[in-house]
This record gives structure tokens, sequence and C-alpha cells, in this order.
């Protein structure tokens, strides 16, 4: 037997899955797009994770007898075509000005790399290159061969001490501060402030005391506190295991530790700590306020007009520019909320502000709020496409409404919701706009948590990975040289959106399974 | 008439039900028989799945629609205000055309009516899962996976899980929408063997439109037309001796084409 109308219908969905200039289009338009997104995770993760490779170094010789130190970075054709120049970075900021130098191809008279030649990596001024000609502590000379060694040593025991003195800062006189802050009888605790910091003190002095004598590649001779010595390595004379152990340690601190020299160097611990936390408490925040409003809009509201317009109105607010929603969380929660409380609650701190200024919590709700819709236009999506017989199936059991509601309806919506969830953080994560107004900070290196009561700090300040973008490519003494950070710290961003919405969609998946929802696509 | 003397389980009388002003069902009074499976047959849209709902009040949730005429519960008005529509649910059980378990194990979904009611025993929920699914002649199929999900069951298991999770809360009337019309004909059967083992011990209400079933298993069947009570007697008399030639027509029709 012949159906006309299904011949034609199988025809049909041929044509628009195999053949025709449509499938083409949308063929090249997805290829395109996926190209260009490789391209992106390509350009950001070498640019940002070559940084950390210790290349090795040139010593060079030029025609007018200049001499340089310097790693090439780019090679570009003279304007008049007589030739090609190179650029180094050649770091010592501190003694030749600038830390960049063109030199043509042609005047470079000899170009070597010997094994002597060290980086250091130092806490101001940035990298040094040279040579390390002796290492003089109060006591003692180590010249030659020995100096490195003596560096080492000293170093490993440097790091040490500085671990000391950053814990003995950050858990004991910090907090004390902050209590004294709050009482007003302090006159035991000064003491005890008195006490440690004697006991800062006498770890500060035990870094001091020694200095390193470098040498520049034009032979000039300086002296250099090894306490601003951060780390010192040999790049010509280390093998690639060698060097991949550096890289690797060098992407580690990327990742553990705080900024340096004013976000131009150093780690994004603290940022991606604040991206993470706030992205999450905005999440905790955004779904149960999501979800109630799409349950009310789509459960329990009559549905005569007014409710459509809430709708409508709900769905026009995800079209508001986010900075729009920057300014209402300063206005209404910093100022407005944050303000009221701390004349209720921090009087006795006033005029230096509690909640009254930007902080975690005002940031995590003006994002919450920013995503809200997303959040209820998806919830409320997966709400009515549950089937009426399924609602019916529990009514008819002697269920009440909220019964069907709570044990049937929102478990087989949870899928809606977490896709809403997924969205709202995608696009919490990567907001910058909003949370300048509302409690980034260009330097908190003290994450939001700690031992300290309440061990969660709303009130605090945080850093984010997306303002440390902006700040270290637009605010940093030297763009160039922040430049390889500014691209691994947006590759770090974008790794990291991608495993906070990994970590819901499997999250999603579990759920589906467990509720034996056929997994749809 | 044998049919006088039966018990009624559920009464109604003049019933009139409107959608939205326009009436689906039109001054109905009949009496169902306690323990004995009605049939109610009629051409689609004539008030079947109507008449039924109205039995267990599902169509309180429809704003849309008015009522007029009561119905009595073993001798109780369904609508009293006193009247609790949960329990009444509860009393009343429906299984619906599509096969509509929920979204959890398939122990769990025979435990959802007893949930309801409050804490339990996991012994006394066991007990009674065991039960209903030996009931609806489903536990030989699933005793070794109890914890599986309900849609992984096939439709015909499916819609005797839908059966075995009324049957858990222990109802005195079941109603049947259409129960086996999305279902091949080994399942049909199992259901209507089912049907026919219940009855000694509830009062069964079935909507189909398949009247060999009709003839098969109900012992009193109701003709509706157009939201009218057209003919409501013994089915073997009615469908052997119908007393009218609309009743006639209809099941002549379908028999033979
Ligand atoms: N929710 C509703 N709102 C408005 N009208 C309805 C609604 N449900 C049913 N109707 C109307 O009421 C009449 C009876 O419908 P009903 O579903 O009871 O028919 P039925 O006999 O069960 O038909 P079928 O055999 O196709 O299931 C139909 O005209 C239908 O259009
Ligand atoms: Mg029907």
């Amino acid at each position: 037997m012949k159906i006309p109308g299904h011949a034609a219908a199988t025809g049909a969905s041929r044509r628009w899955q195999g053949e025709g200039p449509w499938a083409w289009l949308s063929a090249a338009a997805v290829a395109l797009s996926l190209l260009m997104l490789g391209a992106l995770l390509v350009l950001l993760a070498t640019r940002g994770l070559g940084h950390f490779w210790p290349a090795d170094l040139h010593q060079l010789r030029l025609a007018d007898g200049q001499r340089l130190i310097g790693v090439p970075v780019e090679t570009r054709q003279l304007p008049d075509d007589s030739g090609y120049e190179r650029r180094y970075f050649t770091a010592n900021r501190d003694h030749q000005g600038g830390i960049w130098t063109w030199v043509a191809e042609d005047a470079i008279e000899q170009d070597r790399t010997p094994n002597d030649l060290i980086v250091l990596q130092r806490g101001r001024w940035g990298a040094f290159f040279g040579r390390l000609v002796a290492v003089v502590t109060e006591t003692e000379r180590f010249g030659g061969d020995r100096a490195w060694q003596a560096l080492r040593q000293r170093l490993d025991h440097l790091e040490e001490l500085r671990q000391q003195s950053e814990s003995l800062r950050r858990d004991h006189i910090l907090p004390l501060i902050r209590q004294m802050e709050r009482m007003k009888e302090h006159s035991r605790l000064s003491e005890q402030l008195t006490e440690l910091e004697q006991q800062a003190l006498t770890l500060q002095r035990a870094m001091t005391g020694t200095v390193l004598v470098l040498e520049t590649a034009d032979g000039k001779r300086f002296e250099q506190p090894l306490e601003s010595v951060l780390d010192a390595w040999h790049p010509n004379s280390m093998g690639s295991v060698e060097k991949l152990a550096h890289w690797s340690r060098g992407v580690w601190q990327f990742l553990s530790e705080g900024p340096r020299d004013a976000n131009a160097a150093g780690g994004v611990w603290p940022a991606i700590f604040g991206t993470v936390l706030m992205v999450m408490l905005m999440s905790l925040l955004v779904t149960p306020f999501g979800v109630l409003a799409a349950v009310y809009l789509n459960e329990v509201a009559h549905q005569g007009r007014l409710t459509r317009w809430v709708r409508i109105g709900v769905r026009n607010l995800a079209g508001v520019p986010s900075i729009v929603y920057g300014v209402f969380g300063l206005g209404v929660f910093v100022y407005g909320i944050g303000g009221s409380l701390d004349r209720l609650f921090y009087a006795d701190t006033l005029p230096s502000p509690t909640f009254g200024t930007g902080g975690l919590l005002w940031a995590s709700l003006t994002l919450a709020l920013l995503t809200l819709p997303v959040v209820i236009v998806a919830t409320e999506e997966g709400l009515a496409r549950i089937p009426l017989h399924q609602r019916e199936g529990a009514l008819a059991l002697g269920a009440t409404h909220f019964e069907t509601l709570t044990r049937v309806v929102l478990p087989m919506a949870t899928p809606a919701m977490l896709t809403g969830v997924i969205l709202a953080v995608a696009r919490a994560a990567g907001e910058v706009a909003p949370l300048m107004l509302v409690g980034v900070a260009k330097l908190a290196p003290q994450v939001p948590v700690d031992g300290e009561f309440p061990f969660l700090h709303l009130e605090r300040k945080f850093m984010h990975l997306g303002y440390h973008i902006y700040d270290a490519a637009f605010h940093s003494n030297d763009v160039q040289a922040a430049l390889p950070l500014v691209y691994a710290t947006a590759l770090l961003l974008v790794l990291v959106i991608l495993v906070l919405n990994l970590t819901a969609i499997f999250l999603r998946h579990y759920l589906r399974l467990r509720h034996g929802v056929p997994v749809r696509r | 008439m044998e049919f006088a003397r039966e018990k009624a389980s559920l009464d109604i009388q003049g019933l009139t039900l409107s959608y939205a002003g326009k009436p689906a069902l039109k001054d109905l009074t009949l009496r169902i028989p306690r323990n004995k499976v009605t049939a109610f047959i009629g051409p689609s849209g004539c008030g079947k799945s109507t008449l039924l709902r109205s039995l267990n009040r599902l169509h309180d949730l429809n704003e849309d629609v008015t009522r007029e005429g009561s119905i009595h519960l073993e001798g109780h008005d369904i609508h009293d205000p006193r009247v609790s529509v949960a329990e009444l649910r509860r009393r009343v059980g429906m299984v619906f055309q599509a096969p509509n378990p929920f979204p959890m194990s398939i122990y769990e979904n025979v435990a959802f009516g007893l949930r309801l009611q409050g804490r339990m025993s996991k012994r006394r929920i066991d007990d009674v899962v065991e039960w209903a699914l030996k009931s609806a002649a489903l536990w030989d199929e699933v005793k070794g996976r109890l914890r599986a999900s309900a849609w992984s069951l096939s439709g015909g298991q499916q819609q005797r899980l839908v059966i075995a999770r009324t049957l858990a809360v222990e109802p005195e009337v079941l109603l049947l929408d259409e129960p086996a019309s999305a279902l091949d004909p080994i399942s049909t059967l199992k259901i209507e063997e089912l049907i026919r083992t219940l009855k000694p011990h509830l009062t069964l209400v079935l909507v189909t439109h398949n009247m060999q079933q009709a003839a098969r298993v109900s012992d009193y069947t109701a003709y509706l037309h157009n939201g009218e009570l057209v003919e409501y007697g013994p089915t073997d008399t009615l469908f052997t001796h119908p007393r009218l030639r609309r009743t006639e027509n209809y099941i002549t029709g379908r028999m033979v084409g």
C-alpha cells in the first residue's frame, strides 16, 4: 500500500539531511564556529602557557660593540625592506629602563647561549638576566662556582621564612587586628599584638643581610638584596626534563599563589577562588528564588492577563544590560541595605563600612538578580513540558496539589532547572561590569574563606578572574610584559566556566538517570 | 429486573456538566452496581471520560467546569464540603488511557499512594507493594528488579503497574478509561483477565471503544451519545436485544466493521 503523504515527508527530510545548499551552509557555519573557538583556545594556550617555559637566554654582541642578554620574541621586516629585525625581551627594567630591545639581524656579530647565564625572579622590577658573580653574607663571601650553590640553599631557606612570616601575618596578626576593631577594650589584645609584631620583625630580620653581586650583559656590576629574589634558574644549562619541571612549577605557582607587582606578575589563586565562590553563592541564591518564581507563575497563579504580563516582563529582564544591574546593586544592596545593616549592627565601627561597601554577598546577589530570568524561564519551560496525565496520576491517588508538585512535578523538572542554572552560571562567571560596582577588588590576596569565625566572610571584597584580566591588561606599567599573564588568565577563566558547567551537566545527567527520565538531546 | 436488585456503589442523579457553558453531560441518571464491571460505550466525544472523571472529582481543577446534579458513593454525597477530595480519590481510583508511571522505581511507584498516607513501616510497605503487584499480575515479571526505573517496563507492564499503584491504596471503585487502547493484543488480554479477577473485590467502571471487550468483561453496559444516556442495562441484553435502534446501530456498526 502506498501512502502519498508518507513518501513526500521522507523525501523532504532526506533533502534536509544531506542535499542542497542549506545543508552545506549550515555545516559550514558550524565548522567555522568550531574553528574560531579552537583558534581562540590555541591562542590563549600558546601565548599564556608558553610564558612559563624557561626559554634559552641569548647573549648577543652587536656590530657597534653593544652587548645584551635576552629572549627573542618576534621578528619583523625592516621598513626599508633591507632585512629583518628581532625583538628581544631583555628584562632588567631597573638598569636599562625598558625591557624590550629591537635588534637588526644584520647587526648581530655573535649570538651565543652560555651556560652560566641566570634568570632571577624578583619581587620588584620584574626579572633579571645576567650573571651571578658572588653571594655575600654578613660573614662570608661565596664567589665563582660556589656562588650558585650558596644562592640555591639560601633561596630555599628564604622561602621557608617567607611562608612562616606570611602565615604569622595571615593567621594571627590580621585576625587579632580585626578583633580589636570590633572591641572597645583591648589593652590585653594590644599586648598580644606587640608580641606578634616582634616575632614578625625577627623573621623579617632573619631574611635580610645577604646580598647578591650581579653582572649585566655590558659588564656592569651591582648588588641585589637576597630577600627581594623569589626564584633563580639557569635556563641554558637545563635539559628538557628540567625545563618541563620548571614549567610545571611555574604553572602551579600561577594557579596557587597570589599576584605580585601590581597584578603584572605572580599567580591568580585569589581570583580563581573568588570567581568560583561568587558563582557558587550566586547559584545558591538564584536557584531557590528562580524555581519558586517559576512554580508560582506556572502552577499557582491564575493564568490571566496579569500573569502573562509578568511573564513578558521577566523575559525582558534578561535583556537588560548587566551594568544596569550593577548600578541597581550599588544603589539598593550596597548603599541601601548594606548601609542600614551597618547602622543597625556595626554602628561602633562606623564610619568605616562593613556591609555598606561592595563585597562578596552583594556581588553574588547582584549576579543572582541578573541571572534570575534565565532560571525562571528554563524552569517554567520544564514545568510546562510535564504532561498533564503525570499530574493527574498523582492527584488520582489522593495526592494534594502540593504533594503532586513536590513529589512528581518538581523532580521531573529538575533537569530543566539545572539547565537554567547552567545558563546562569555561564552568564554570571563571565560578567565583570556589574562586579566593578558591587565588590570586586583589584587586590584582595586574602580569600574570603578562612579559619576565622564565621569562616565565610560575605562582607569582604574579592578578586575575580575577569576583572583581573582587565586590570592586568590596562593598568599595569608594561602591558606587553603583562600580556602573557592576561592570556593565561583568560584561558583559566574559560576553563573555570567549563568546569562549573560540566559539574552542572553531570549533575543533570545523574538526576535524569535517577528519575529514569530517558536522556534526551 | 435483576438490575434493580443490585446494590449501588455509585449513584448518579441528574448530572449535567459543562465546559465553559457548553454541556458535555446532560441530565444523566444511573446507578453503578457494587462488585460488578460496568462499561461505558459510545462514539468519540460523547462524554465517557467526562463522566468518569466526575466520579473522583478530577474536574475540580478545571475552573471552566460547572456541574449540576449529585453523585453519591455508598450513600454519601461526594460533593459534600466535609468530604476530603484526597480521601475520595483514594476510594475511587483511576487508570488512564496512556500509562503514566511516575519517574521513579517500580517499588516507589506502587508505594507512592501509601507514602502520602503518612508514616508506615518499611515492612508494611513491602508487604503492600508485593500484594498490589501480585493483584495486578505483575509480580512475577518485576520481582527481581523492583528498584529499576518504572519507565524501563513495556507499555503493557506499565499499565499493570499503574493498576497496581492504584490498588495499593485499596480503593472501593476502580475507574478505567480505555486502559488497553494503547496496548498490544496480548497485553490487552492480560488487562481483561485482571479486570475479571478484581471484580469480587471492588467495583469497576470501564470505558472502551472495543465492543468485544465490553461484551467480554462487563456485566452492565451504558451507551452514551452526545452527553446523554441512551441505553443502560445488563451487557447480555444490551448486546443481543438492544431496546433502541440507535444502540443497535452503534454496536453492530462497530462489530461488523
Ligand atoms: N477540558 C475540556 N475543556 C473543554 N471541553 C472539553 C474538555 N474535555 C472534553 N471536552 C469536550 O467534552 C466533550 C466530551 O469529551 P470526552 O473527553 O468526555 O469524550 P469521550 O467520550 O471520552 O471521547 P473519546 O472516546 O474520544 O475519549 C467533547 O465534546 C470534548 O470536546
Ligand atoms: Mg475519553
